[in-house]
């Protein structure tokens, strides 16, 4: 899976920004170009080893999907993804990488026709298959053990970021920040240093502002609600709907987030922000042009906190950003909201 | 708990070697109104008990002809807060027992206590909330029993012995038997071995097992109730009353019919 991931000190970004030194912990440089083959390869064993046949999953951004195919195609399981349909038309690269693997992809027309569809499909589908099928669910989401089983096989995340930090620094960092749709690489991060006093930012995506109502900020525009299994906070309306979210991220497109971060809330350890759509397209620019890196769109919302952050804290100081995946998957769609035509 | 009008509608059918018959239609599809005219409808073609589906933007435990009729309800406005004060209006006209069939989230946001206590005012008698499983419905339970709403759980081909004896502890009214793995609407194929699993949940149960989820045939209802105590059917019944609602009144007395 190509691990450990470097740490990489982000020389230029850092020194663009003028303040703290921000560390990247490269989980675009795992294999399939993101934090999601962490825990799909987790899953596709356990499944083997349960005697499944077969594995479902979600995806949103495609990514845990690829990843997800990627280990049905190691460990010789039949695979199938759901994902919404708007969803299949803006990540079309991953939608192919997925049946090169040998995935069946199912496209879902229901709803909001994004991740929270594919979700619902998968669970329908799991549902009906359970004798066989095994349902790799690729987020800290849905009904126990999932929440834990997926932050467990993402620890490995915080557990070699801390170890290459104090080999780096010989120290341990001031502050963590990693994007926050259903929270797996964010917890992948977080779950090694929660007991310590480090400061910790989850980023969800603020979409077009939370006025405008077209986001996915749980924890900014949210209630407590209970759905797919979890109670959590959930944009839903007074009779307990779902709302429909927005966000230039297919992978932080979601109306709930993770029970666990909700916990981590309400009891005050990780602070919890947003980036709107244009910081993250920003924030893509800057990490592509300061670093030649290109980072997803989901983890430029990441990389958009640490732009707001960095400037304001001491040049000693350390942030580590959780770079959770690369870009290439996100190109044409920002080529296409830039009005160029790639064709 | 005195006898809600399920536990009596199951004794009375009982006594004389019947069978119950069940059809679940969405409140609010394609309005409230129909809704009224088709509650009439189902008793006059002898409905036993009716479920009244409550519309909900997420519902996982649905295929695509619940799913549509949610839809088409939700964008009527229809709420489960104006479910509850249709029923009350309903309540007037009729004694059927009426089963709300809802998922947890809009229970939760309305308050489970207000829930328990409207919807029994309102003259409401049992509710299903398929997302909610026993192990997390303790209060629900609670409530309900203090109140006399009936707590309809449900249990699949897949529960084994010690979460048979759970579903079956936790409900009241009926048992709801889902007859194969899967979602609402799926063509019934039962498993070999359906017969000696549903046996075993009825001699677990003290209360009656009604088998739903795939029946959409009289032939479905005929073999369901060869061996069930009552018959559900759902998805069938939306599908004709929305594709043909001119068919639907001898469409729905032939189910009826073989139940019997």
């Amino acid at each position: 899976m190509g691990r450990p991931t470097p740490l990489y000190f982000a020389a230029r970004l850092s020194a663009h920004l003028g303040g703290a030194k921000i560390y990247l912990k490269r989980e675009d440089l795992a294999h399939t170009g993101a934090h999601k083959i962490n825990n799909a390869i987790g899953q596709a064993l356990l499944a083997k080893k349960m005697g499944k046949s077969r594995v479902i999953a979600e995806t949103g951004a495609g990514q845990h999907g690829v990843a997800t195919a990627t280990g049905a195609a190691l460990t010789g399981l039949e695979c199938e993804i759901y994902m919404g349909s708007v969803d299949v038309k803006r990540q079309a690269l991953n939608v192919f990488r997925m049946k090169l693997l040998g995935a069946k992809v199912n496209e879902v027309n229901l709803g909001s026709k994004t991740l929270k569809d594919a979700i619902n499909e998968a669970l329908r589908d799991w549902t009906t298959n359970v004798r066989h099928t095994h349902y790799v669910m690729g987020t800290v989401f849905g009904p126990h053990p999932f929440p834990m089983l997926v932050r467990d096989f993402q620890s490995v995340i915080g557990s070699e970021a801390k170890k290459q930090v104090l080999k780096a620094e010989g120290r341990m960092p001031d502050c963590l920040i990693a994007c926050v749709g259903g929270g797996s690489n964010a917890m992948g991060l977080f779950n090694e240093f929660i007991e310590s006093d480090v400061k910790m930012v989850g980023v969800e995506a603020g979409g077009k502002g939370i006025e405008s109502g077209e986001h996915a900020a749980r924890f900014a525009g949210g209630s407590i609600g209970v759905l797919q299994g979890t109670k959590s906070y959930l944009l839903q309306d007074e009779d307990g709907n779902v709302l429909g979210t927005h966000s230039v991220s297919a992978g932080l497109d979601y109306a709930s987030v993770g029970p666990e971060h909700a916990f981590f809330r309400e009891a005050g350890r990780v602070c919890y922000t947003y980036a709107t759509d244009e910081e993250a397209l920003a924030a893509f620019d800057l990490l592509s042009k300061t670093e030649g890196i290109i980072p997803a769109l989901e983890s430029a919302h990441a990389v958009a906190e640490a732009v707001k952050l960095a400037p304001q804290m001491d040049k000693e100081k350390i942030i580590i950003v959780n770079l959770s995946g690369r870009g290439d998957k996100d190109v044409q769609q920002v080529a296409a909201i830039r009005g160029i035509n790639l064709q | 708990m005195k006898q809600t009008r399920i536990s009596k509608t199951f004794s009375r059918l009982k006594a004389s070697g019947k069978k119950a018959f069940i059809p679940y239609i969405m409140a609010g599809d394609p309005d409230i109104g129909r809704t009224r005219q088709y509650i009439s409808l189902l008793e006059e073609c002898g409905a036993d008990i009716i479920e009244l589906g409550v519309p909900f933007s997420d519902p996982l435990a649905d295929g695509p002809t619940i799913q549509m009729a949610a839809e088409r309800a939700v964008a009527a406005g229809v709420t489960l807060r104006k479910v509850i004060s249709f029923v009350r209006e309903v309540r007037t006209q009729t004694e059927i027992p009426l089963i709300l069939m809802t998922y947890y989230n809009p229970v939760f946001k309305y308050g489970e206590e207000k829930f328990v206590s409207d919807a029994v005012d309102a003259g409401v008698d049992g509710v299903i909330i398929p997302d909610l499983p026993p192990d997390e419905a303790g209060r629900l339970i609670k409530l309900s029993r203090a109140a006399g709403l009936d707590t309809i759980f449900l249990i699949a081909p897949t529960s084994n012995d010690k979460r048979i004896k759970k579903v079956a502890s936790a409900s009241s009214g009926f048992l709801y038997y889902v007859s194969m793995t899967g979602i609402t609407g799926t063509k019934l194929t039962l498993e070999a071995s359906f017969l000696d699993h549903i046996n075993k949940v009825k001699q677990a149960s003290k209360a009656p097992v009604a088998v739903g989820f795939g029946v959409s045939t009289p032939d479905d209802a005929r073999t369901i109730a060869g061996v069930a105590d009552g018959v559900i059917v759902g998805s069938a019944i939306v599908k004709k009353l929305h594709e043909d609602p001119e068919g639907a009144r001898d469409f729905i007395k032939h189910l009826r019919e073989a139940v019997a």
